[in-house]
């Protein structure tokens, strides 16, 4: 299977007003279409630098990364938005809904983003398939956690991803609710035959993937499934 | 890029949750809106009532006037041309009262003939304006009447002849109330003017032939043909046409002044917005973050926001325009003493046109600086802050939005004044207010934190400290509160100043009572009067009237006919009151060449005040050759005067010596000190019945006069420095406001670790209190240099601030912040913790 996302040598150095900090340091990998795979490390370690840099929500240092054939170092940020809106989806930690938006029109925004003119019907199918047709007219702040996530998720899946990247997205869950929407999560993504990118510190759910990568200091420490 | 109906849809959706906060950036803007559309439709009012009542505002078609009687030509040419004509002359003079024994110096308008043709003398009784001239009969200033408890058919005594008041005189053409305050209105007929002795030699009269014309039409082409012919005979012809351009640039100065006084309101809101927006644009940071990871390019996230502020502006605008369409119908209260007619407020499309268009433009401008950064915001903000987010600072851009705002406050100061220098003056002094009190906000947040008083009690410490830690909201409040404050105290201080001067300048040994027109005749008899009543007579002068008739080479005649030389036909046609003595006088210091006190031959060596001097290009050992009263007298300029001209004593431009002018036909102006206000009124009803065409001012009229127009003035500048004040305490409640979101976490934290209601109530009330203490005190300090500016530059007298009213000021301000400061913080404090939490979640 071709790789949907290649990075090769890829380096993140942040400067301050007086050093220069490496957070990620030469990363090589690959990640094949249609896979799921785990990034997993310690706090500190770079984990959620790199999945910013794969989905091209930041730019390398140096390195080159590509994404479903395109290269994303050539792209300025207005074509990596473009990107982001057709090929990326994403899940949050903490949720990362717009406040000011209800539940259907979060979900709505990707595809209207798309011009697509089904996005209100296609928003109410995903809602109703993650169980909130119920509370689509609700706002963020009016629902609970799990229900935010999975909002989240209808919304990562709207626009028909081919890549879907997710930062600790059970992180901000109680156990119970975890289980659910690990659940729907991959269920979705099965249904969808999306690539799956989580960052975790669970290895209970890195163990779910197809691939883990481990990382620590900057630097990949072992890949292999 | 996405389309413009997506990015509506999407400003709109955003809104939603935000638009009482979003209401609040609007109100700063609102007040300033409505003072400026006030003002505009003002000017459109009075520029349409100026047009329409042009005619009634002159009273005739054309008016002649002259300070010296009219020659029978010139009599014979107004009856040639005019299908009416009516003759008034007018001068300064005391009347009295006899029921009251009230005497006070007016303003004697003897009048023959029909006048006004157009528009009325406005009468108590309406027939008295033409009853008047029927007999021996006067109309008097209905304040005059009211403040002498005289009424109709009670008597006043003008001169020598008793008239019976035939009514009491509400208005007259042209007529304003400020001028009918200071120098109030009796009628009389013409026919009985020399009866009253008043015209005698050395009284200053005003002579006008009133012409109504068969054809109004026919006004520009008698002026083409005779108007040299009349300023040769010194005669000043004035046209409706005249007074609609005398009155529309009395009256646009008067708009432009307010004009200007209501955007700095405008822009002190606009200062509150771009606070607002900058707070605005930190809290949606996530969201602009998330937006850009959904694919957002950063134009389009720029654009949302933009689409939001232009709603705002049009909205806060609109709404600012019609509350300005409703207050401009109190302006002509407002203005009521100003005005020469009443005016009929209607609403002005334009003028409501014209403050949206501004609000939209500048509500923009000033929330641009904030929202480019929106370009800046990095979608990697969703995992957190990113280490390289470059300040804000730095954005070439923002400069540029700086440039922007600067520009547009210069043009709008050009478009109002329509002169750069004095654009480039305004808006260089406003540019340089806000950055002093910037300036000084941003000392004293430094200073506190310089040397915060560790050893304070924690809630005064929490309170204080909060001045400057993260989002406070100092600067802005010091720059909205303390420039409204400026205004205020600046304003009291002045007008204090004045008033205080009016009155040291008469303390002690000074003269408070000048009496004018004294004739020669007159001099010994009132001289004994003064001092049979144990009174000093501090100065006697005399006066003898003059004219130039050449100055070096130059002729009066000549320059009469050279339009090109405005300035020099003005110094050759007014005439010269003059003095002669051998002695500089306590007001005077010579500056160039050298005092000359006793004339013995060749050209008499007279001495110039500087400032004239300088004004007409008059120098050292220039040769001027006066006309006095017939006899021609050649002069050389020996000296040159620098002249005090301030309080009550007599100061001339131009000083004979002794030796020259003992001879000529002169009057004399006598200066003496009354103790009581009691001496001082019988010694003035024992002038006037004994000498009725002597004048008299005393410091209590002065005194009136210059309270009356002080605060009438000041009525105005008040009215709009409480535009500011007002702009500023909305800017203080919106800044109260957001702040609060900005505040909760903290409240939260305090109330969770044990904080109780009362701990937290004075927590915010320390800081209301160090904040409207800060700001008042800054604006009064700034007040009170710029008023010692005033007193030390302007005035030349020694400042000597009142503390008290200044005190009230700085006492109120403060407390008003506290108020507000605790009323709007009492949300967070009656709401249980979690539920904040909830609800910020």
């Amino acid at each position: 299977m071709s790789p949907i996302l290649q990075l090769t040598d890829v380096s993140k150095k942040y400067r301050t007003a007086t050093t220069a900090l490496t957070v990620l340091d030469a990363v090589s990998l690959a990640i094949a279409e249609g896979t799921t795979v785990a990034i997993v490390g310690p706090s500190g370690s770079g984990k959620t630098t790199l999945l910013g840099l794969c989905a091209g929500l930041d730019q390398a240092t140096s390195g080159t990364i590509t994404l479903n054939g395109i290269l994303l170092n050539e792209q300025n940020e207005d074509q990596l938005a473009g990107i982001r809106n057709a090929h990326v989806g994403f899940i949050f930690q903490n949720f990362q809904l717009l406040p000011t938006l209800t539940a259907l029109e979060n979900v709505m925004v990707p595809m209207e983003l798309n011009g697509n003119r089904q996005a209100r019907a296609h928003a109410m199918e995903l809602l109703d398939k993650v169980g909130l047709a119920e509370r689509m007219h609700h706002y963020p702040s009016q629902l609970s956690g799990g229900e935010q996530q999975r909002v989240s998720l209808a919304r990562a899946f709207s626009n028909r991803p081919k890549i879907l990247f997710a930062d600790e997205p059970t992180g901000n869950l109680d156990n119970e609710t975890s289980k659910k929407v690990v659940k729907l999560l991959f269920d979705l993504n099965t249904e969808a035959g999306t690539t799956l990118v989580l960052v975790t510190h669970d290895l209970e759910l890195a163990a779910k993937t197809q691939q883990i990568i481990r990382i620590k200091g900057g630097r990949i420490n072992h890949d292999g499934a | 890029m996405n389309g413009a109906s997506w990015l509506l849809k999407m400003a709109w959706r955003d809104s939603r949750r935000n638009r009482s906060r979003l209401f609040l950036f609007m109100a700063s803007i609102v007040l300033g809106i409505a003072a400026l559309t006030a003002i505009y439709s003002l000017g459109f009012n009075l520029n349409n009532q100026i047009d329409e009542q042009a005619a009634s505002l002159l009273g005739a078609d054309m008016e002649w006037v002259g300070n010296k009687p009219f020659e029978a030509s010139e009599r014979a040419l107004a009856d040639s041309v005019a299908a009416a004509t009516s003759e008034e002359m007018s001068f300064g003079s005391m009347v009295y009262f006899p029921a009251t024994g009230g005497s006070r110096l007016v303003q004697i308008r003897a009048l023959k003939g029909d006048f006004p043709y157009y528009g009325t003398l406005e009468t108590l009784p309406a027939a008295a304006s033409a009853d008047f001239r029927t007999g021996k009969k006067a109309l008097v200033d209905q304040n005059l009447l009211l403040q002498y408890r005289a009424g109709v058919g009670d008597s006043i005594k003008v001169g020598e002849v008793t008239f019976e008041i035939a009514g009491s005189l509400i208005d007259a053409p042209g007529q304003t109330g400020i001028v009918a305050a200071v120098a109030p209105v009796v009628y009389i007929p013409l026919s009985y003017l020399e009866a009253t002795g008043l015209e005698q030699k050395g009284s200053r009269i005003n002579y006008r032939l009133l012409l109504r014309m068969p054809d109004p039409s026919g006004v520009d082409t008698f002026i083409k043909n005779h108007k040299e012919r009349l300023e040769t005979a010194e005669v000043t012809i004035r046209t409706v046409e005249d007074q609609k351009d005398s009155t529309g640039r009395l009256f646009r100065n008067l708009t432009v002044f307010l004009g200007l006084a209501g955007f700095v309101a405008l822009l002190l809101g606009c200062v509150g917005v771009a606070s607002a927006v900058h707070i605005y644009v930190k809290e949606k940071v996530n969201t602009i973050a998330i937006l850009r990871c959904l694919g957002v390019r950063a134009k389009e996230a720029f654009l949302i926001f933009l689409i939001q502020i232009i709603c705002i502006g049009f909205t806060g605008s609109l709404i600012g325009a019609l509350a300005g369409s409703f207050l401009q119908r109190f302006l002509p209260v407002l203005l009521a003493d100003f005005l020469p007619f009443a005016l009929d407020p209607v609403i002005s499309v334009p003028a409501i046109a014209q403050g949206i268009l501004l609000g939209v433009i500048i509500s923009v401008l000033f929330s641009l600086i904030s929202f480019i950064s929106i370009r800046n915001i990095s979608p990697l903000h969703v995992f957190r802050i990113s280490f390289e987010d470059s300040p804000v600072d730095k954005d070439p851009l923002r400069w540029l939005i700086y440039s922007l705002i600067c520009v547009f406050i210069l043009v709008f100061a050009f478009w109002q004044l329509q002169d750069w220098s004095t654009a480039f003056a305004f808006s260089a002094g406003i540019m340089g207010a806000f950055l002093l009190l910037v300036g000084v906000a941003r000392g004293i947040t430094w200073l506190i934190r310089r040397f915060f008083p560790v050893h304070w009690g924690y809630l005064a410490r929490q309170g204080l400290a909060n001045l400057f830690r993260p989002n406070n909201q100092t600067v802005i409040l010091v720059v909205a509160i303390g420039l409204g404050t400026m205004l205020i105290c600046t304003l009291l201080l002045s007008r204090d100043m004045l008033l205080n001067q009016i009155q040291v300048s008469t303390s002690e040994d000074r003269p408070n009572m000048v009496l004018f027109d004294v004739q020669e005749e007159q001099l010994q008899a009132l001289s004994q009067l003064i001092t049979d009543r144990n009174l000093p007579l501090l100065q006697s002068v005399p006066i003898v009237n003059t004219r130039l008739e050449k100055m070096n080479s130059l002729d009066a005649a000549a320059v009469r006919k050279d339009s090109t030389r405005r300035r020099l036909q003005g110094m050759f046609r007014r005439e010269y009151r003059v003095t002669y003595r051998d002695t500089l006088s306590t007001t005077e210091k010579i500056t160039k060449g050298s005092w000359v006190g006793q004339f013995t031959n060749g050209l008499v060596p007279v001495s110039v005040e500087a400032g004239f001097a300088d004004r007409n290009r008059i120098d050292l050992g220039d040769t001027l050759q006066f006309n006095v009263q017939g006899s021609l007298v050649m002069a050389s300029v020996a000296s040159l005067r620098e002249v005090d001209w301030r309080g009550m004593q007599t100061n001339f431009v131009i000083v004979f010596p002794k030796g020259i002018l003992e001879e000529a036909p002169q009057f004399h102006v006598l200066l003496t000190r009354m103790p009581t206000l009691d001496q001082s009124a019988d010694f003035q009803q024992e002038v006037v019945t004994h000498y009725p065409n002597v004048s008299i001012v005393d410091l209590s009229l002065v005194f009136n006069i210059v309270d009356k127009i002080t605060d009438k003035v000041g009525f105005v500048i008040r009215f709009l420095a409480g535009f500011s004040m007002l702009t500023g305490l909305i800017v203080l409640i919106t800044s109260v406001l957001i702040s609060k979101y900005q505040r909760i976490r903290e409240s939260i934290l305090l109330r969770t670790l044990g904080a109780v209601r009362k701990q937290i109530l004075f927590i915010t009330g320390w800081e209301y209190f160090f904040l409207g203490a800060i700001a008042s005190l800054t604006g009064i300090g700034l007040a009170v240099t710029a008023s010692w500016g005033l007193a030390r530059f302007s005035f030349e007298t020694d400042f000597q601030p009142d503390l008290l009213p200044v005190t009230f000021v700085f006492a109120a301000i403060t407390a008003i912040t506290v108020v507000i400061g605790l009323i709007n913080s009492s949300g967070i404090l009656s709401q249980s913790p979690l539920e904040i939490l909830r609800q910020e979640s």
